[in-house]
């Protein structure tokens, strides 16, 4: 059984608009599972429903095995979320607004933890802090502190890193690597696709409120991630040689680099015929590169596949 | 039953009234004393007694209930309107917790201190006038009860509202004239028969009504009636809030 199972959830807002069109998603226990989507894809109301932030229109969730309408006690006790806006009693001490949230779920001070907590996120010496006092990127980390003070089994943490500068972003990835080895199951929405590359086990992609496909992110790069080798000549040429004709080629630079595009995945990739006929034909090599699509060219070449279906 | 929810949130609704305690103290001294010099020495000095009760002590439960009220629909209002307003309330939406948690939380917080200004209005009231009270017990259950029925209401304004203007709309606009209209400051039976009929139609008349016979035994209407009053408006309370969760009007979408 996964740790977080949808099925065929729908919702439908008031004004009619349809932000989730029948998701089918399971998560596994102690997975990161990255939800790619542009702005509006129903990202933050997967989660909020999730959450029991938003009613579903129909379909079901399950958290652990607990239905999150029908047991939202025990499915809610399992869950940690940290929402995408700074949503903070501005007027408290950092230190109580993250015991307050602790006991929201029902669960009894405990002081040694909570230092914990704060410790990690490098919280502890602003504990006795007004929230409003904060920078923005020291009130995320009260969000997360918040999320985590009730010892959650699933953490969702929606695009946590937006706004955040390169410091913090590294901080919370390390923070997110040892909750997974804690055995935390992690949900991460996020814009950045470095993000997902750099912490996701699968990776979810999401557009206009449908899960477009959920796979392991090493084996969708490999799969869909076409390779390119980059050679640079000594001397330009003014065309490809007829010698290399063969190859599916490119010039650039002014006659001074050859561009070889090939599959990773495939069994031969062609690259130590090239080099010999390269030498063969004469051409002196000052330098050679390749480099891999990564994930961001694979999820807008996704998004820009529906928006031409649905045309 | 998630008590430990409903009491971190008690706590933290009171560290609120605690970061402000000097206002939240000093305002109702000021404000009754202010009541005190205009109603009770300049106005009263003219007016001997009530129903065998000097005027200055008569006026004192109408004081009390005033406040009271109003306390309790601004505090209670305010304690969940600001988690809507800023964003927090996320956090009650997604824990494991009932209305019921939620309801006895933010309402005991808002009750609890309007019961406090409430007995600093007492405490206030008898430097300036001798106070009796014949029906201790009897002036206690009404207070709480207006304490706690009245922030049910303020919490039912507070979900209401979506923003500070309309927050402000409910107290302003109706119980601040129910109240100085309900025989804060006057008996009923000082009024025009055609007066007294139309006012038996607000419903605070009864609450005045039965504290004040809880100080002095003086009634406009049956104590019985006083309390059924006062158990009926509670309960309905309790309804539209049971509904408000149950559908989750304007708190979840």
């Amino acid at each position: 059984m996964a740790m977080v199972e949808i099925r065929d959830l729908r919702k439908k807002y008031d004004g009619g608009f349809e932000a989730l069109k029948g998701v089918n998603l399971d998560i596994e226990e102690g997975e990161i599972l990255a939800l790619l989507g542009p702005n509006g894809a129903g990202k933050t109301t997967l989660i909020s429903t999730i959450c029991g932030i938003t009613l579903p229109s129909s379909g079901q969730i399950t958290v652990g095995g607990n239905d999150v309408i029908e047991a939202y006690r025990a499915a809610r006790n399992l869950i940690g979320l940290v929402p995408q806006e700074i949503n903070l009693e501005p007027f408290e001490k950092v230190i109580n607004t993250v015991r307050f949230s602790r006991g929201l779920f029902g669960k009894p001070r405990n002081d040694a933890l909570i230092e914990n907590i704060l410790k990690k996120l490098s919280l502890w010496d602003k504990r006795n802090s007004r929230v409003m006092e904060l920078s923005g990127g020291m009130k995320r980390r009260v969000l997360i502190a918040k999320a985590l003070s009730h010892e959650p089994r699933v953490l969702f943490l929606d695009e946590p890193t937006a706004g955040v500068d390169v410091e913090l972003r590294r901080d919370m990835w390390d923070t997110v690597a040892e909750l997974k080895r804690d055995g935390v199951t992690i949900i991460l929405t996020t814009h950045y696709i470095e993000e997902a590359e750099a912490i996701a086990d699968r990776v979810g992609v999401i557009n206009s409120g449908e899960i477009l496909l959920v796979e392991d992110k090493a084996s969708l790069m490999s799969r869909m991630g076409q390779k390119e080798l980059r050679i640079d000549l000594v001397d330009p040429v003014a065309e490809i040689p007829s010698a290399l004709g063969e190859f599916e080629l490119s010039l650039e630079d002014e006659g001074k680099t050859l561009l070889y595009a090939y599959d990773s995945a495939a069994e031969r990739s062609g690259i130590g015929r090239l080099m010999a006929a390269v030498a063969g034909a004469g051409l002196q090599v000052r330098d050679v590169a390749t480099s891999q699509n990564s994930l961001e060219d694979i999820f807008v070449g996704l998004v820009a596949n529906q928006q031409e279906a649905a045309q | 039953m998630n008590w430990q929810a409903v009491k971190s949130i008690y706590v933290f609704e009171m560290a609120r009234f605690f970061r402000t305690l000097m206002q939240s103290f000093l305002s109702p001294v000021i404000s009754t004393s202010l009541y005190f010099v205009v109603f009770g020495a300049a106005i009263g000095s003219r007016i001997d007694q009530v129903d065998g009760v000097s005027y200055g002590a008569f006026i004192v439960p109408g004081l009390i209930m005033l406040s009271v009220m109003t306390q309790a629909i601004s505090n209670a209002s305010f304690g969940i309107y600001f988690p809507k307003f800023i964003g927090t309330v996320y956090e009650l939406l997604s824990a494991p917790v009932n209305f019921l948690e939620i309801v006895i939380g933010y309402v005991g917080a808002a009750a609890t201190k309007a019961m406090f200004i409430g007995v600093v209005i007492l405490a206030t009231s008898a430097l300036f006038v001798d106070l009796e009270i014949q029906h201790p017990v009897a002036m206690l259950a009404f207070m709480v009860l207006t304490c706690l029925s009245f922030s049910l209401l303020g919490f039912i304004i507070g979900i209401w509202a979506k923003n500070f203007e309309q927050l402000q709309l409910v107290p302003l606009l109706v119980v601040t004239p129910l109240v100085f209209l309900g025989g804060s400051f006057y008996s009923i039976s000082m009024l025009p028969p055609i007066w007294q009929t139309i006012t038996l139609f607000n419903p605070v008349v009864y609450l005045i009504s039965g504290f004040r016979w809880a100080f002095f035994g003086l009634a406009d209407v049956p104590i019985g009636l006083s309390l059924l009053a006062i158990a009926g408006f509670t309960a309905l309370c309790l309804g539209v809030i049971w509904w408000i969760f149950k559908t989750g009007w304007r708190i979840r979408s």
